[in-house]
């Protein structure tokens, strides 16, 4: 995020563009709503009527994959309207003119035909936008799993910077990220092609400097494969050992079955885990480790909060600490790596992360910092990008709209659409252990129209077999008004509903993130 | 000129404070103590309880000081005799209609009617009466509601309103038939209620626990960890608390991020950490089957098998996959592991899903 999670209650106009933040980011909605209760202007781009879209001033149920043509028309009016941010524009940012006539054929009209709402309706909300004193747009997975993820963000950030709604107070681009720690795993070089800090690994002056601190001649220089083509290389024999720690890809990677046989290809597959996950029940050895409540460390938010996790109890059994266990297996590689301490590790990365060369866990017993914090008097970073952007100048990146890689047709007629519920998380691992979440909310269901399933001849609670060109799943039906007619909804919570056996892998060509919000299915009832 | 302190006494204590502030903002500056129970600093000011009543100088009754507005010169009395007598009326009413029952409650040790009529001595109800006979509501496995307990502060009703932003509970019927309800007097189950408990967190009593906590522990057992949580990329701060080395409930604190507020994941999905399923020991699979194996055992396997993958097909040969459950030392020592001793850049985590 650009900003603060507190921020957002002093924003006078909210997009929420393909965020279900009710069900995914609980507490954040809250601010959203408080803003909302002092008089904001809430907007939600949203192909289902969520909750959230049931609160806001303008729902805009867009059809899904269709962001860009909203998000260029919306900046299409502002420029034609004269309400775009002048003094930002010409002094914050550069390629303007080339971003100008992108956009100029994304009249609202055109935007009608492509996403369904109305060119009035797209008029008002880039008004409300353009002349709001503090916009701020929040967005998550609904627009980023798209095979147009990134230009989706990039439409996002031309729009901001085009009012000049980002870089102060109440005003950003914010992606609420879905996980505890994703924040801190991009910023720890959990990546293939960066280290620490999103430093390149291509970059020889960055290399020399993790190679020296590690006491290693060298490091690779070439980045590495990212999740799906892990599976791809797997599938080709290419990939013949991984390492899993605390993933479950068998049940939250696009295309299951695929994941499934690419992991069973593999020579040796070690998985290091606090449950024996579907993923788990492949490998050759399991590791058991120690949950959040059993070990030291630190978390950082979606706000780039960096906060500690305390041990409150032993771990269960003979499980160990995650870091105790790679230092273990490090060792008998004949690469010894000791620490007394979670908080020896983290001075370590500080040393090597400007970011969070000014955080230690005596600093973070005071309270909890947000980076960048380059150094131990630097208070912390509350929003980015005040007085100027990291590169510089805001650079528009002009982006076209492009339809989905799977759209429905003749044999597969209806649109597939995955995502979370408010009482579980992730592949469910944990939130169907609890004695209390699952009991409440036990089975999943597919969401789906009253129009379609009625010509399927589907009644609410019928099961339904649901099929894909990957793969198919039984599930019990319920019509809903949150989804339209065409387009049908689940989680990927449940194992019995591993809804991923159907989904699209096809990527976004530069981040490499599936298409999980888009793929082509059939649906009939079960025999 | 306008102006933006004023300057009070509270029990002879002289005290300046900004213009607007209550007497019970302007006694807590003080130092001085005066009991509340509807009072909450993060909710709308309620003035219902009658429990933080003051004497002013000049004013014929004792005002709520909770929404009195401190005036210059004002001279207060926080514990006059008047003042203490009043508080007393006020416990003794309340304990006419609610179940002496501290002996079993979940809530006994963190109860502020038990702390209160500790303070002032009051043991029952000097009043005799009609009383309610609710039964309990337990039908969801989050929240116990026991409406005999509720003292109608109405703290759960703000709450639901100006945190959680739903408002499904509210004041139904009136005098001695008032009752916090949802709609209709549904069960919470029964209601939109998403089961978020920050009425729970907020409630003085007994009147609304958590289901399993409760239970489990006395609350002077329990130690407080204040952590993380482990659900989505929020960052909610809470204190796990804990007995005999068991985790045996989540209760809010004062988080940077979302103060006392929590979700249902964060408050009540707790119970994965202790759940029969967890993996206590390490496995390796012997022809198709997981047997048992010592630490060295599988540490040396692992070892042994990636260094002959990097050995016989190179570092690129094989691949790790991080993890966002995990900590950020965990992170970065797993890359670190990656890049310097397998010798690959292929480690990536589930951030694009």
């Amino acid at each position: 995020m650009t900003n603060s999670i507190a921020e957002i209650a002093g924003a006078d106009f909210i997009l929420a563009i393909g965020t279900n933040t009710t069900e995914a980011h609980p507490i954040i909605s809250l601010k959203a709503k408080k803003a909302q209760r002092n008089g904001a202007t809430l907007v939600v781009v949203d192909p289902r009527r969520t909750e959230l879209a049931e609160l806001a001033n303008v729902h805009l149920q867009l059809k899904s994959g269709s962001d860009i043509a909203l998000l260029n028309a919306l900046a299409h009016v502002i420029i034609a309207e004269e309400l775009w941010n002048n003094d930002f524009v010409a002094g914050r940012t550069e390629d303007f003119e080339a971003f100008k006539a992108i956009v100029a054929k994304y009249t609202p009209e055109l935007a009608e035909q492509i996403t369904g709402i109305s060119a009035e309706t797209i008029r008002e909300v880039a008004r409300g936008y353009a002349r709001a004193q503090k916009a701020t747009i929040l967005y998550t997975m609904g627009i980023t799993q798209h095979i147009c993820g990134t230009h989706n963000v990039l439409a996002v950030a031309n729009l901001a910077m085009l009012c000049g709604q980002i870089g102060k107070e109440s005003s950003g681009v914010n992606p609420l990220r879905g996980q505890n720690n994703v924040q801190g795993s991009c910023d720890m070089g959990a990546l293939p092609s960066v280290f620490t800090g999103y430093q390149a690994v291509t970059a020889y002056d960055q290399r020399a400097k993790f190679a020296k601190a590690w006491h290693v001649a060298e490091l690779p220089a070439r980045p590495g494969l990212t999740v799906g083509e892990m599976m791809d290389k797997a599938g080709t024999d290419e990939l013949k050992g991984m390492y899993i720690m605390g993933e479950n890809p068998v049940l939250s990677d696009p295309d299951s079955n695929h994941v499934v046989h690419a992991l069973e290809k593999l020579d040796f597959l070690v998985v290091q885990d606090i449950f024996l996950t579907e993923t788990a029940a492949l490998a050759d050895v399991v590791l058991p480790a120690a949950s959040f409540a059993e070990k030291d460390g630190t978390f950082s938010n979606t706000e780039r909060r960096v906060q500690r996790v305390r041990k409150a109890i032993d771990p269960v059994g003979n499980a160990r600490p995650d870091w105790q266990i790679i230092c273990a297996v490090s060792a008998a590689m004949g690469y010894p790596m000791q620490y007394a301490t979670a908080s020896d590790i983290f001075d370590e990365m500080a040393l090597l992360t400007p970011t969070y060369a000014g955080i230690s866990y005596a600093r973070l017993e005071q309270g909890d910092i947000q980076w960048p914090c380059p150094n131990a008097n630097h208070p912390g970073t509350t929003y980015l990008h005040k007085d100027k952007f990291l590169r510089g100048l805001g650079k528009f990146n002009p982006v076209e709209y492009i339809p989905p890689a799977e759209m429905p047709d003749a044999g597969y007629p209806l649109l597939l659409s995955t995502g979370r519920r408010y009482f579980h998380y992730h592949t469910g691992t944990m939130t169907q252990r609890t004695g209390a979440l699952e009991v409440h909310y036990g089975t999943e269901y597919l969401e789906i129209n009253q129009a379609d399933a009625a010509s399927l001849g589907i009644a609410d609670g019928d099961m339904a077999q649901v099929s894909s060109r990957r793969g198919q799943v039984k599930i019990a039906a319920r019509i809903s008004k949150v989804v339209p007619q065409g387009l049908v909804f689940t989680s990927f919570h449940f194992p019995e509903v591993a809804i991923n056996k159907l989904t699209n892998p096809a990527k976004d060509s530069l981040s490499k993130i599936p298409e999980l919000k888009v793929c082509a299915v059939r649906v009939e009832k079960a025999s | 000129m306008t102006v933006t302190e004023i300057t009070l006494t509270i029990n002879d204590i002289t005290v300046t404070v900004p213009q607007g502030a209550t007497v019970l903002e302007a006694a807590h500056q003080a130092g001085v103590f005066i009991p509340t129970f509807c009072h909450d600093p993060e909710l709308t000011k309620f003035g219902a309880c009658r429990m933080c009543v003051v004497e002013i100088a000049g004013i014929r009754n004792l005002p709520a000081s909770c929404v009195t507005v401190a005036t210059e010169g004002m001279v207060v009395h926080a514990d006059s005799p008047a003042v203490q007598e009043a508080r007393k009326t006020v416990l003794e009413l309340m304990l006419a209609n609610h179940p002496l029952d501290c002996l079993t409650c979940g809530k006994s040790g963190d109860c502020r009617l038990q702390d209160y009529a500790y303070l002032y001595g009051v043991k029952t109800g000097s009043f005799e009466g009609e009383r309610h006979c609710y039964p309990l509501e337990d039908d969801n496995p989050f929240i116990v509601r026991d409406m005999n307990k509720c003292i109608l502060c109405g703290r759960c009703v703000r709450a639901c309103a100006e945190i959680q932003g739903n408002s499904i509970v509210e004041f139904t019927n009136r005098g001695f038939n008032a009752k916090i309800t949802p709609a209709m007097d549904v069960s919470l189950a029964a209601s939109d209620c998403v089961f978020c408990g920050n009425c729970v967190a907020v409630c003085p009593v007994g009147a609304l626990q958590e289901k399993r906590l409760r239970r489990a522990a006395r609350t002077w057992e329990v130690r407080k960890v204040k952590t993380t949580c482990p659900y989505c990329g929020t960052g909610c701060s809470f204190d796990l608390n804990v007995k005999d080395n068991k985790v045996v409930g989540v209760t809010s604190c004062d988080g940077d991020v979302n103060g006392r507020a929590l979700c249902v994941k964060g408050r009540f999905g707790y119970g994965f950490i202790h759940h029969p399923d967890r993996l206590t020991t390490p496995l390796i699979k012997k022809n198709g089957i997981f047997v048992k194996a010592t630490w060295d055992e599988a540490i040396g396997l692992v070892a042994q098998k990636l260094g002959q993958v990097k050995a016989q097909y190179g570092s690129d040969a094989l691949a790790v996959l991080s993890s966002a459950r995990c900590t950020n030392e965990e992170n970065y020592l797993l890359q670190k592991f990656t890049r310097a001793v397998l010798g690959t850049n292929s480690i990536d985590h589930c951030a694009r899903l």
